[in-house]
C-alpha cells in the first residue's frame, strides 16, 4: 500500500483575504494568505468554519484551486448555494482584509503531482472543475509535459469557470486538450457536445485503457457515479479512477 | 438532509483526531472483508454526524459525531485500519 505521511493532527488556522474575484454569476475565487500553511498538493481541499455571534458553528469543505507553487497564498473557488449556510457568506459578504478560519490541507487520495506522470484524464462536472484546475495550474507551473485531457460538463457557456484561463492553457501547448459539454443551453453555432456525460462520450474523449491513464473525476454525486462507472465499463482499472463528490448543487 | 459524499469529505474531522492522511488509510470491512482507502468510501453527512460506508457492501465502517467538545467514534464496522507508516 501507499505510505501515509505522518502529518500531525489538523487544527484550525486563520487566513487573511487578499483578493476576491467573481468567476461566474454563481462562483467566486477567494485568495488567502496563511502564515502557518504547511503546503498542499493539487487536488486537496480545506474545511472552512464560520462562527455566529451566538457560538453556532458551520463547517464546509472547499477545494483548493491554486497550485502549490503559489503558497503561502491559497485560492478557493466557492459556488454560491442559495440555501447554503456558508457559501453565501463567502461569496457575498467576505471582503479583502477579512479573516477566515480554516483547516487543511486535507486529502492525499485525490491528488495529482507532475512526478506521478500520466497520461492524465480529468473529468469535471460544474464546480467540480476546482481541484482539477489546481492540477492543471500545477502541471503548467511545473513545466510538465504529461499529455492531458479535460472533459468539462457545464450547464451553459456562462457557467464555465476559468474559461479564459483554460483557453490560454490550451493555446500554450499541444499536450493539453479541453473538451466541453454544455448540457442545458448552447451558444449559437455550438458544435461541441450538448448532453450529459455518458459512456459514449468518455469512449471518445478518454485515453484508451492500454495507455494506463491516471483519472480524476469531480462533481456532484450522480455525475461522479456515472463517469466512474462508465470509465470502469470501458475497461479502466477501478483503482485508477479517483473520485471526489460534493453535495447536491443541481445537475452539472 | 443527508448528503452522499466520499471519504475525502470526512477527512478533515478524522485528521483532527488522527495524525495521518486519513484519505489514504485502508479500512477492512467487517462485513465483506474488502479493504479500501477511506478516500474511496461513501460518506453520508447530516446534522447528527457522519457515517463512512464500505463502497463494496454499504456496511457502516465508521460512525462519527462531534458534540460539546468531544468526538464520538463508533468503528465496529471495520476490522483493520491499515496505516502505511513512513519508514
Amino acid at each position: 500500500m501507499e505510505r501515509t505521511t505522518l502529518l500531525g493532527r489538523l487544527s484550525w488556522q486563520l487566513g487573511e483575504v487578499v483578493a476576491a474575484q467573481a468567476e461566474t454569476a454563481r462562483t467566486k475565487s477567494i485568495t488567502l494568505t496563511l502564515p502557518t500553511w504547511r503546503g498542499h498538493r493539487a487536488g486537496q481541499h480545506v474545511d472552512v468554519r464560520l462562527t455566529a455571534p451566538d457560538g453556532y458553528q458551520a463547517e464546509r469543505s472547499y477545494s483548493i484551486a491554486s497550485p502549490p507553487e503559489e503558497q503561502p497564498r491559497v485560492t478557493l473557488t466557492v459556488e454560491r448555494l442559495d440555501d447554503g449556510e456558508v457559501s453565501p457568506y463567502l461569496t457575498d459578504e467576505l471582503r479583502v482584509g477579512d479573516h477566515l478560519e480554516l483547516r487543511g490541507p486535507i486529502g492525499g487520495h485525490f491528488v495529482w503531482e507532475a512526478l506521478m506522470g500520466g497520461p492524465l484524464l480529468l473529468v469535471a462536472g460544474g464546480s467540480g472543475i476546482v481541484p482539477l484546475m489546481a492540477m492543471l495550474r500545477h502541471r503548467a507551473a511545473a513545466g510538465s509535459t504529461v499529455p492531458t485531457r479535460l472533459l468539462y460538463s457545464a450547464r451553459s457557456d456562462a457557467e464555465i469557470i476559468y474559461r479564459d484561463e483554460l483557453d490560454r492553457l490550451v493555446g500554450s501547448t499541444t499536450l493539453l486538450e479541453v473538451v466541453h459539454t454544455l448540457t442545458r443551453a448552447q451558444p449559437p453555432g455550438w458544435t461541441g457536445y450538448h448532453r450529459r456525460i455518458d459512456t459514449d462520450m468518455l469512449r471518445e474523449v478518454a485515453w484508451p485503457p492500454e495507455r494506463h491513464p491516471r483519472m480524476y473525476v469531480c462533481g456532484p454525486t450522480p455525475f461522479v457515479e456515472t463517469a466512474a462507472a462508465s470509465l470502469v465499463a470501458l475497461g479502466h482499472e477501478p483503482g485508477r479512477v479517483k473520485t471526489e463528490r460534493f453535495g447536491p448543487t443541481g445537475e452539472a | 438532509m443527508e448528503n452522499k459524499l466520499d471519504g475525502n469529505a470526512a477527512a478533515g474531522t478524522l485528521q483532527a483526531i488522527f495524525p495521518f492522511d486519513m484519505t489514504r488509510v485502508q479500512a477492512t470491512c467487517t462485513h465483506c472483508g474488502t479493504a479500501n482507502p477511506l478516500g474511496a468510501t461513501a460518506t453520508y453527512m447530516h446534522g447528527m454526524g457522519t457515517v463512512v460506508r464500505c463502497p463494496t457492501c454499504d456496511n457502516a465502517l465508521i460512525r462519527l459525531a462531534q458534540m460539546k467538545g468531544r468526538y464520538l467514534l463508533d468503528m465496529r464496522g471495520m476490522r483493520v485500519l491499515q496505516i502505511g507508516a513512513e519508514a
